[in-house]
């Protein structure tokens, strides 16, 4: 476990060496002394680089949450309408007050994370209330879908209502890390610990919870607190990444995956490992972003999509029953 | 991990609109292994799960005299094990990750385990002789292997009342003789054993055997007695066949 985080560790920061190092121009040395290239570096490149790595993080917590918390190994953010109801929240809010690609201030930054969270506890909400309760798994994840679609409709009303936030809400839809400043970073960096502490504060109560319900509460677990906090911490985590990067799919559910597919871990070490392994997936998703058709950019939600949707295939086949049952 | 008395006075119980108990009162003795049998859909599960503190019924349920709700939780788990039936989903904890849960009541909060919790993880382990497969994920253990480990988990709460519902649906013959030594091992240091049992040679081993059909208690008593057999027989539609070999009583269908 210590040497899969010294690892996870060693190869983020390679990977942020090289988000720093490549560009719309390509490979790009860092050494460079000129004043224009070093602002480059140090406003864009850096924010957006880290930026990448910490909405790929909360994602992934986001999902290792969810998927202990649901027991349910296909759980993530998008399950349970919560990312949905997040660009709900930031459609609602650039719907009210329009919006320009040069508006990042930290002010308007705090405002779409708070619509975002809004939004997300208000989908995990509803479909809690839909699902009346989270006893049952299956109609929770039907739940999750209903209220998905439909709050995704929502978004795209709203966006179609005010063609001026059309461009914005595109972006947003396919997943962005192109707007990330360090305003962004610091509302990501103060989220992921946050939801990190709660989460590793239940993650024991996470592995009792594994054994079933009923275990879990035979040995003390107090069910509706460590729901309440999870639930509030998968929100967070989601309003986070998706109110500074927009939709991007996967991460959430693949990162946990990879963690797990290492070898046995309990709670404390999924909710470690994951951050990390999602923070490195979005971070080379994004150098790649960028580095493909360089001086154009893809958007990096396209990318995650791809390889996220491969490897589930992949998984599907290699494992035919290790995702839809668990016995 | 003696000591603890478990009591339930119950007057109906329902679950989504139909009623699954009706009045009902037990008391598991300490130092005494109880088996409740019955015809499926007895409600003997449910029963057991009521004697969990796991469902809310209407009428009473007692720890050391004292109203469960009153109780705090982790005393109630420390007190009461539960062991239930095809609910594991944890492939991905390894099997000492597994047993060590049973430890929870008895940690702090966020504590690492101390030398007390590791003494009894593998203490229960090597009794359900589980302890060879510590390191090994529990989603890649077989169905009798991963009931020892579960079987484990709930031994190593070191508790003075323990619950097993149907704890013998996967183990081998050679493995049901060992978790009735085990249960009597726990019997002798004074605990409250109660399982649900659909073996009723195992049943009939019992120190008590609780008979249940159509959510009502139809008969306690021991294995030995007449009356138990007449119950059996009544309440398995007079379709047993009751005998005596070696000193021990079967009961085969008839």
């Amino acid at each position: 476990m210590t040497g899969r985080l010294l690892l996870l560790l060693i190869g983020s920061a390679a990977l942020l060496a090289l988000g720093l190092a490549i560009g719309s121009t390509g490979w790009s040395p860092l050494q460079d002394s000129d004043p224009v290239m070093r602002q480059i570096l140090w406003d864009i490149r850096a924010p957006r680089s880290i930026g990448a790595w910490l909405a790929g993080a909360l994602l992934a917590l986001a999902g290792a949450v969810a998927q202990g918390l649901f027991r349910n190994p296909l759980a993530d953010p998008y399950l349970l309408g919560c990312s949905a109801g997040a660009s709900l929240g930031v459609a609602a809010l650039l719907f009210m007050m329009g919006f320009s690609p040069t508006a990042t201030a930290l002010a308007l930054r705090v405002g779409m994370t708070g619509a975002a969270f809004v939004g997300a506890i208000g989908a995990v909400l509803l479909t809690l209330l839909l699902a009346r309760g989270v006893e049952q798994s299956l109609r929770l994840l039907l739940a999750g879908v209903v209220v998905g679609v439909v709050l995704g409709s929502g978004s795209a009303l709203l966006t179609l209502m005010n063609p001026d936030i059309l461009r914005a809400m595109q972006a947003f839809m396919l997943g962005s890390t192109g707007f990330v400043g360090w305003s962004a970073v610091s509302i990501m960096v103060t989220a992921l610990l946050a939801c990190l502490l709660v989460a590793l504060g239940c993650s024991r109560s996470l592995d009792a919870l594994s054994l079933g319900e009923s275990t879990a509460q035979s040995l003390g677990v107090r069910l509706a607190m460590v729901r309440v906090l999870l639930i509030a911490c998968l929100a967070l985590a989601t309003a986070a990444a998706v109110a500074q990067c927009g939709l991007i799919a996967f991460v959430g559910l693949v990162a946990p995956h990879l963690v797990r597919s290492w070898g046995p871990v309990t709670h404390r070490g999924l909710l470690l490992l994951s951050p990390l392994t999602g923070g490195m997936l979005l971070l080379a998703a994004d150098i790649g972003a960028r580095w493909l058709i360089a001086p154009q950019e893809l958007p990096v939600g396209i990318i995650t999509a791809l390889l996220g949707g491969s490897y589930l295939l992949w998984l599907m086949h290699r494992r035919p029953l290790g995702l839809g049952s668990r016995r | 991990m003696s000591g603890a008395s478990l009591s339930l006075e119950l007057r109906s119980l329902q679950l989504g609109g139909t009623t699954i108990l009706h009045a009902l009162k037990l008391a598991p003795a300490a130092r005494a292994w109880t088996a409740v049998v019955g015809p499926n859909g007895a409600g003997k599960s449910t029963m057991l799960r009521a004697l969990a503190g796991l469902l809310q019924f209407e009428g009473s349920l007692n720890l050391q005299g004292r109203a469960w709700a009153l109780v705090p939780a982790r005393e109630r788990a420390r007190a009461v094990a539960w062991l239930g039936q095809n609910e594991t989903s944890a492939d991905d904890l390894s099997a000492l990750d597994v047993v060590m849960l049973g430890r929870l009541p008895h940690q702090p909060w966020l504590a690492p385990a101390s030398a007390e919790d590791c003494s009894a993880v593998e203490q229960a382990m090597r009794e359900t002789q589980s302890w060879d497969w510590r390191g090994r994920a529990l989603g890649s253990l077989s169905g009798g292997e991963r009931q020892r480990v579960l079987l484990a988990r709930a031994l190593a709460v070191q508790s003075g009342v323990l619950l097993m519902d149907e704890p013998l649906a996967h183990p081998d013959p050679p493995h049901q003789s060992d978790w009735v030594q085990i249960v009597r091992r726990r019997v002798a240091v004074g605990a409250a054993v109660i399982s649900v049992l659909h073996e009723l040679n195992i049943a009939l081993q019992a120190d008590t055997v609780v008979v249940m059909d159509g959510g009502r208690i139809v008969h306690q008593g021991p294995p030995d007695d007449p009356a138990t057999h007449a119950a059996l027989q009544q309440v398995f539609q007079q379709r047993l066949l009751i005998l005596q070999v070696q000193g021990r009583w079967l009961a085969l269908n008839s």
